[in-house]
């Protein structure tokens, strides 16, 4: 399903004409489980190298595989939540390459039969960078399969050697293989943000991509309509979300001006460089690996049994069943943001930037409790004023110095007509401070109660009337829009206390009359 | 029979010099420590468990706690194990006595215990007065000691331990016979058990699908004993199975009528020497007269075990190997051009040819354009050699009878003129089979041949009935009654142990 419209393809002219471009992606994401895939060792980021090192992760003799329960059931979620189907068999294969990271010659994978094949994933995008239009896409999951993380080798040219630390060998990752549905580095880096949302949602993964919970493979191809697939080069370990978008779109301008300077593709592995923002091939990977794929004789297949296949006086810790999961599995981000908007009457972009930023979502849930007024009037105060103030001091929501009581707190003012918008927002930048003082001390010492009094407002809009004929005039004439200046007036003269709409309202009586 | 008196003469006997090569020495203060220890925890002279005390030797490819653990390879040379293997763990919970890790081919690859980096095993029989009487030196000028034969393998060194009265019983491995062909080569009892049933955690692996740990005793109710110490799921082995293990003692079997003994007639293979074909079949006779029912049967995928097995074990081997790169333990080479060249360097000097050959041969079957042609056609061809047994013991067969090897024990001179691979698809044709289709399979020492050598046949029982088979095969033991070996040295010391018995026995 190519929409390449909305794509930064070439556009077609006589000499080059347009490109189709495939994108598919090979997603790693850490499960997140206390022990690693096979073996009973720890799993956990930054711990000091070769602490967290099981007999079996050091590949010493003799020692087997023992498969991880949590593991299986992540992968189980993750694929329900994807809509694929959870093979009932699954099978475990070896696959085999000498690196210094990869103590047992051979990593632990599912080539044959993986657990879970064929779902699909539905992300959104917005059309030319407006919030206002997004669309809906979908790409096909090919698979997900259970296999072995490595360990990290780092190489140390000044002394000629390479230090390897095993704490990540063994770790369990779910591979997700989408099909390459994308066309350029938006549409995956949609996907990619969907699918870590939903694997946070789920706890099958926290897929953080700065602690290389996520890992991104890439795979691009590009060809002229009409004509054979193009050759397909592999972007390899794009562990950041800003980079992935660029380091695809790099490599698919890259390929489009090598075919259309008469030059061919190879297929070959690269690597995005971020400082010069350009892929580069992979001299590691060099020439046809051959894997030797071969069943892995230590593990029998994975069984899984669903509610009608679940044999009567089985134990059942040693049994998964896949009916149960499916029950208990949260609501997905989907699902979510459709219940926002249905409850809160918001817009579906909306929605999404809520669940966008962790903890976003609960805190503007949390103020609409606290506050009388309209969730679609919250919702601006959340999206425009609060995440602005978050993303300029690089913040999370759990960081921020202004709680949801807070804000609920001012909201309540404002609904009440004690302040105006503009006051409000004067208090929020107060509140910003994080000095502990609450909105009604800040709205007291900075004096920016709303006038109560209305005699006293009507007298100060009679004066602005007084001193301006010429608006008047014009008014009367029939142009409206001057009242704004008039209003404008008498703010300043309230020192921005008077409530805009009855200022209108006072103007207005008085100009007719 | 007190422990402690007995580990004495027994290591006495072990370290008397030039004899058997079997152990691989420097066990002795492991032994003497756990003695002690084992005196020192039972004052009341409460037994720690069933193996209280009795000596045990190990094949040094089982994990062993602060112990070298070699496989008899230079690759692991000095490798001190930081665990026990299960089935060590197991034993010395029972309180057996560790006495020693015995010598094996390298990395149990080979049916002579011929190719250890530490040098052939010599069969114990070679110094037994019946082989001496029978041999005749072909010149005056020959050495003695030039006539010495091969124990098989690749169990060679466990076997021979058990065979020179240095323990009471052994552990060794079996993936194509390496526990029942040294056990037929040195008249001792060589059990295979069902694939599944004891775990192989801690044992280093030559074929992960088809490898047993193997039980080496002098007589079938040791071997049940050891079984029962031995048996039962282990969460470490995922490929054992979860049903309970009841330990058994094993009947006095005196009726025979009920059996029904299968003879397959492809075992009756090319090169089987005219004396075991009489032995097995004065061996039917003896199942036949005694009233059992005796049948011919056939299983006919029987002559492609061999290839098949080749296709199969290099393929695992290749794969089993490769964590040996030198980086976390073993021996690491002094190239240090760059990571590649280490590894080719480190696995050149670590692993001997015989090893080097089956990684070459595996990784060849397993490319992707051979991976169908060959692992995947060897499959099916394991399927169908499985399901030959399943087929003749679906039809009322209980138990197999069948040579355990061609002939009895080649001198070693003699072994060594074809190579490792020529040797091993010989000697593995009669035993291979079992491995294919995971059943289990016994060697009982059954009597001598023309030159004073032993001879054993073998029992093929079903799936996970250890106790039927062990029954028929005890049953067998008392009919023959297998001479015990006259080892001159050990008559010096004291033969009045056993004067009166005609095997030691546990019980």
């Amino acid at each position: 399903s190519q929409s390449s419209s909305l794509c930064k393809t070439t556009p077609s002219t006589a000499k080059s004409p347009r490109k189709i471009v495939f994108v598919g992606l090979e997603i790693h994401a850490q499960i997140s489980s206390n022990s690693k895939l096979f073996s009973g060792s720890q799993v956990q980021f930054a711990a000091p190298p070769n602490s967290l090192v099981s007999f079996f992760d050091a590949s010493l003799p003799g020692t087997l595989p023992v498969l991880n329960r949590r593991c299986v059931e992540a992968a189980v979620m993750t694929g329900l939540a994807l809509n694929c189907s959870i093979n009932k068999k699954s099978l475990f294969d070896r696959k085999h390459y000498f690196y210094a990271d990869l103590p047992a010659g051979y990593q632990i994978t599912q080539q044959r039969v993986p657990i879970a094949v064929n779902g699909s994933l539905s992300y959104s995008l917005c059309i030319d960078n407006k919030m206002s239009q997004m669309v809906t896409k979908t790409v096909r999951i090919k698979q997900i399969q259970l296999e072995q993380d490595s360990g990290k080798s780092l190489h140390d040219d000044t002394r000629s050697q390479t230090l390897v630390d095993l704490n990540r060998a063994g770790v369990g990752l779910m591979e997700v293989v989408m099909e390459p549905d994308m066309c350029c580095g938006e549409e995956a880096a949609a996907a990619v943000r969907e699918l870590q949302l939903i694997l946070q949602t789920l706890g099958s993964s926290q897929a953080v991509m700065a602690e290389g919970q996520l890992r991104v493979d890439a795979n691009v191809s590009v060809h002229h309509p009409g004509e054979p697939y193009g050759v397909r080069t592999e972007v390899k370990n794009i562990n950041s979300m800003r980079f992935l978008a660029k380091a695809i779109d790099y490599e698919i301008q890259r390929q489009i001006e090598e075919l259309e300077n008469g030059g061919t593709i190879l297929n070959e592995t690269r690597a995005f460089d971020s400082k010069l923002g350009c892929t580069v091939p992979m001299r590691d990977k060099e020439g046809q690996q051959d894997y030797r794929f071969m069943p892995e004789p230590n593990l029998p297949p994975l069984i899984l049994y669903d509610a009608k296949s679940l044999p009567a006086n089985m134990n059942h810790q040693q049994v998964i069943n896949i009916d149960w999961i499916h029950e208990r599995l949260p609501d997905l981000p989907s699902v979510k943001r459709k219940k926002l908007v249905e409850q809160y009457g918001i817009l579906p972009e909306h929605s999404f930037t809520l669940l966008n930023e962790d903890g976003l979502a609960e805190f503007f849930e949390s103020v609409v409790k606290q506050t009388q007024m309209k969730p679609k009037k919250v919702i601006g105060w959340i999206l425009k004023d609060l995440l602005s103030y978050l993303k300029q001091h690089s913040l999370t929501v759990k960081e921020s110095p202004v709680s949801s009581f807070l804000l609920a707190d001012l909201l309540n003012l404002l609904e009440k007509k004690e302040i105006s918008s503009t006051a409000a927002k004067q208090v929020l930048a107060e509140l910003w401070k994080g000095e502990g003082k609450t909105p009604l001390e800040i709205v007291k010492e900075q004096k920016l109660e709303l006038l109560q009094d209305q005699k006293e407002l009507e007298q100060i809009c009679q004066a602005v009337i007084d001193g301006h004929e010429n608006e008047v005039m014009a008014i009367k004439a029939g142009n409206p829009k001057v009242l704004n200046k008039l209003i404008g007036l008498v703010q300043k003269k309230t020192q921005g206390r008077s409530n805009p709409v009855l200022v209108k309202q006072l103007l207005e009586k008085k100009l007719s009359g | 029979m007190v422990p402690r008196g007995v580990a004495a003469r027994w290591r006495r006997a072990a370290t008397a010099p030039g004899k058997g090569q079997g152990s691989l020495g420097g066990r002795e203060e492991a032994a003497a420590g756990r003695e002690s220890h084992a005196a020192c925890l039972s004052p009341a002279g409460q037994p720690l468990g069933i193996l209280d005390g009795i000596p045990i030797a190990v094949k040094d490819n089982f994990n062993t706690a602060g112990i070298e653990t070699t496989c008899a390879s230079n690759m692991l040379k000095g490798y001190i194990s930081p665990y026990n293997a299960t089935v060590v763990q197991k034993l010395l919970d029972q309180g057996a006595v560790l006495l020693g890790k015995t010598n094996l081919d390298e990395f149990a690859m080979g049916s002579g215990s011929t190719d250890g980096v530490f040098g052939p095993v010599r069969n114990p029989w070679s110094y037994s007065k019946q082989y001496k009487e029978k041999s005749v030196p072909k010149s005056h000028s020959e050495d003695k000691e030039s006539n010495w034969v091969i124990t098989g393998g690749s169990s060679g060194g466990s076997a021979a331990a058990v065979s020179s009265f240095t323990c009471f019983a052994a552990l060794g491995s079996d993936t194509g016979g390496s526990t029942r062909n040294p056990a037929a080569h040195c008249g001792v009892v060589g059990l295979k058990p069902t694939y599944g049933l004891i775990s192989r955690h801690g044992l280093i692996p030559l074929v992960n699908s088809m490898d047993v740990p193997g039980i080496l005793t002098r007589c079938v109710d040791d071997a049940a004993v050891l079984l029962g110490s031995l048996a039962g799921h282990d969460p470490k082995d995922s490929t054992t199975i979860q049903d309970d293990f009841k330990p058994f003692e094993l009947p006095n079997l005196t009726d025979v009528s009920k059996l029904s003994i299968g003879i397959p007639k492809e075992y009756h293979a090319p090169g089987l020497s005219s004396e075991i074909l009489a032995l097995w079949s004065k061996a039917a006779d003896l199942f036949r007269k005694a009233g059992a029912k005796v049948v011919e049967v056939s299983l006919p995928h029987t002559r492609y075990s061999i290839v098949c097995y080749h296709v199969l074990c290099t393929a695992e081997v290749a794969s089993n190997m490769a964590r040996f790169d030198g980086l976390e333990y073993g021996h690491r080479s002094d190239m240090k051009d760059s990571t590649e060249s280490m590894y080719a360097a480190t696995r050149r000097e670590g692993f001997n040819d015989v090893v080097r050959g089956r990684i070459l041969s595996g990784n060849y079957f397993l490319l992707k354009q051979n991976y169908e042609k060959y692992f995947v056609k060897a499959q099916k061809v394991r399927r169908l050699i499985a399901n030959d047994f399943v087929k003749v013991f679906r039809s009322g067969v209980d138990i197999l009878l069948t040579p355990t090897t061609l002939s009895d024990a080649a001198p070693y001179t003699e072994f060594i003129q074809e190579d490792n691979r020529t040797r091993s698809a010989q000697d593995d044709i009669l035993t291979q089979a079992a491995n294919m289709a995971g059943l289990p399979a016994i060697n009982v020492p059954t009597a001598l041949s023309e030159r004073g050598l032993p001879v054993g046949l073998q029992f093929i029982g079903r799936s996970f009935q250890e106790k039927q088979l062990l029954t028929v095969a005890k049953w067998f033991e008392k009919q023959v009654q297998f001479p015990m070996i006259q080892l001159e040295e050990v008559k010096k010391h004291d033969s009045d142990v056993f004067h009166h018995q005609k095997s030691a026995s546990l019980s």
